[in-house]
């Protein structure tokens, strides 16, 4: 298990190496940040002034290293546009962002464990077809047409819910359904598909032999073999999460680090760009390597091969 | 026989279950008992419905499959009166059962020790520190030494024969009246095959548990079995006891079964040994024509050695052999009986052949 551990940490640091390499020279390479920080009416001489003063004149490679080793100091740079160090931006954003994610993928294992469980016991039955149903439209749906509905609902006919900022609870409960449901679809069919098979395996009927009662059958002897492959795909999901926070943030305005990529996008702030995307990347290769370790925890065969 | 002694009492015991092209008469009005302390073993060729009828006595059938019985009593408690919760009480306490297939039969994500003290817990509310020591005491007996480390470690990381004693050791923790084994050994090598064949004849003698021991191994069935139930296609076609059966088989099936086990000595090194011709016939809806058809031994005439049939029931063409009331042959037609050429010396099918 330790060696097993450690192999995967020495991957996922490789990974973010090679995530870290790529966003750099493409963000380089698709804008002019000397052009961004001059402004549109600066002449050609200020440009190159620039373009010198912040080293974009030296070659990727070297620019690549030098933001590493400061990015590796805790040092991400400053804003272009707001002049403020990036750090203090993101740390400032990041816990909305968290917190959306989070609730948005608990909601997701909320709904879709006992769903996909009570489809599997009685495949076909009217529950099954129900929340076949809701997987359709759940892969279905675009997540903004879903959330603007919500919206009109919830905020604009019914007034029950606030539709814009963050400051209390009441704000993350329309995101975190909108967010969230779209991951439910997926979750729940690997539940219902991985309950099925375990429930006609050998060592449930060995449990029945036992004289155990069909909740231990159920929860204890099945439940946890069916939900291995829902836990690597329910990190895999968070970190889509984080992702799909850009939409739903900037929809239902709220200040999190999606909104802040939104925003950074449109200005060609490559610092503030490149950061989050490094974060994001970051999360994406923790919560693999969160997914498999758990695995091999719930799994005891797996850290041996 | 006392009738305290009987552990199991089976009669007409059927199993149908829905096919596509009608229903599959997997099981049909079989009989058994199995008394205290004693062996009895089932054996037929793959697929004759041995292990079906091994589920339906643990109330653990497919769910497609449907039983019905005249009669289902373990120790003359009616087994079919009772709540599947009822049921669940029995099961592991009273009744246990061990698979065919040792190495899916535990769960892969608990240790041996979690696994085993489940059924203490369930049946017996035994603290943890007291039902740990029965298990370890259970491990031992079945073989298992030093069974402590065994008690963390995950099913994978042990052998198919140590798994099959983990299922012999938990079938046992609960001192059951019945053990159902459905070919406890089939999946493993021979030579651990016959350590656990003792180990289960020792475990016989101890605590004096009834035993129905599913195999399609005649050669296992000399070794444990106290008496044999020969099954073919769904029923019973002779059952007697071990030596009857062995010395004076009436029914040209199970002869057939006996010339495919080679005997040292008896067997001569060049011969081929014996097989029985064709394959089991399809039991699907209602059966017209005879089930052997096509299967009997050619030189089923030159190793004949006839038996004198005394007949107990018209109904299913049900006969004692040589007078012991022990030992009994089912025909499925007349043909088959004739064909048999035994002599009969009793009963409406004298009249009928003479
Ligand atoms: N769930 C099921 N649905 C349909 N047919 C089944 C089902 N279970 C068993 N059968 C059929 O019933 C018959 C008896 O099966 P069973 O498993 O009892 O055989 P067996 O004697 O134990 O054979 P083996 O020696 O291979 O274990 C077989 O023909 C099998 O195909
Ligand atoms: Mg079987």
């Amino acid at each position: 298990m330790i060696v097993y551990t450690i192999k995967r940490i020495f991957v996922a640091f490789l990974i973010l190496l090679v995530v870290s390499g790529l966003t750099f020279s493409l963000s380089h390479l698709s804008a002019d940040p000397a052009l961004t920080i001059a402004g549109e009416q600066a002449s050609d001489e200020d440009i190159e002034a620039v373009r010198k003063l912040y080293g974009f004149d030296k070659p990727v490679v070297e620019q690549y290293f030098n933001w590493l080793s400061s990015a590796l100091q805790g040092d991400l740079g400053k804003s272009y546009h707001y002049k403020a160090p990036v750090v203090e931006m993101i740390s400032g954003r990041i816990g909305t962002t968290m917190t959306l994610g989070f609730l948005a993928i608990l909601f997701a294992l909320v709904v879709s464990i006992p769903l996909g469980t009570i489809a599997a016991m009685r495949p076909n039955s009217i529950i099954d077809r129900f929340a076949l149903l809701l997987a359709v439209f759940g892969q279905a749906l675009p997540t903004f047409w879903f959330a603007l509905m919500m919206i009109i609902l919830f905020g604009v006919w019914l007034r029950w819910l606030p539709i814009s900022g963050n400051t209390s609870w009441a704000h993350f409960v329309m995101p975190t359904i909108a967010l969230g449901y779209y991951a439910t679809p997926a979750l729940m069919r690997l539940t219902r598909a991985g309950m099925i098979e375990v429930l006609s395996s050998d060592y449930i009927r060995t449990a029945k032999a036992k004289g155990l009662l069909p909740v231990s059958v159920l929860f204890k002897h099945a439940l946890r073999n069916a939900i291995i492959p829902v836990v690597a795909l329910a990190a895999v999901w968070f970190g889509f999460m984080l992702g799909g926070s850009i939409v739903i943030e900037t929809i239902f305005n709220l200040k999190g680090i999606g909104w802040l990529s939104y925003d950074a996008l449109l200005r060609s702030d490559l610092p503030v760009v490149q950061a989050i995307v490094l974060i994001f990347a970051s999360f994406y290769v923790i919560l693999t390597l969160f997914a498999d370790l758990l695995n091999a925890y719930l799994d005891p065969r797996i850290s041996v091969r | 026989m006392d009738k305290n002694e009987v552990v199991l009492e089976v009669k007409n015991l059927s199993i149908d279950i829905p096919v596509s092209q009608g229903v599959l008469h997997a099981v049909d009005k079989v009989n058994l008992h199995v008394d205290r302390g004693e062996i009895l073993c089932v054996v037929g060729e793959s697929g004759c419905g041995k292990s079906l009828t091994s589920l339906a006595i643990m109330g653990l059938l497919p769910k497609n499959a449907q039983r019905s019985a005249e009669m289902l009593e373990l120790k003359q408690e009616d087994l079919q009166k009772l709540t599947e919760r009822q049921l669940s009480d029995i099961r592991g306490n009273r009744m246990a059962m061990i698979f065919q297939e040792p190495m899916t039969s535990l769960n892969p994500s608990f240790t041996i020790e979690n696994q085993l003290l489940e059924p203490l817990f369930r049946h017996r509310g035994l603290s943890k520190h007291d039902a740990r020591s029965l298990v370890i005491e259970m491990l031992e007996l079945v073989g298992i030494k030093p069974a402590e480390p065994r008690l963390r470690q995950y099913p994978h990381q042990l052998s198919g024969g140590l798994r099959q004693r983990v299922m012999i050791a938990m079938s046992l923790l609960c001192n059951p009246d019945l053990i159902i084994a459905d070919e406890p050994t089939t999946a493993l090598d021979v030579t651990i095959q016959a350590q656990i064949l003792e180990l289960m004849m020792g475990l016989r003698e101890k605590f004096k548990t009834g035993i129905l021991f599913i195999t399609h191994d005649m050669g296992v069935v000399a070794n444990i079995a106290d008496r044999v139930a020969v099954m073919y296609a769904g029923q019973i076609v002779e059952e007697g006891p071990v030596a009857e059966i062995f010395d004076n088989p009436a029914h040209p099936y199970t002869r057939g079964l006996m010339s495919c086990i080679p005997v040292p000595g008896k067997v001569d090194r060049d011969s081929a040994l014996g097989t029985i011709p064709g394959m089991v016939p399809s039991i699907v809806n209602e059966f017209q024509s005879c089930r052997f058809a096509g299967r009997w031994d050619e030189n089923y005439e030159e190793n004949f050695t006839p038996c004198n049939l005394t007949e107990v029931s018209t109904e299913k063409r049900s006969f004692k052999v040589n007078s012991n009331k022990n030992h009994l042959v089912h025909f499925c037609c007349d043909q088959c009986l004739d064909q048999s050429q035994h002599t009969l010396t009793e009963g409406r099918w004298l009249c009928r052949t003479q």
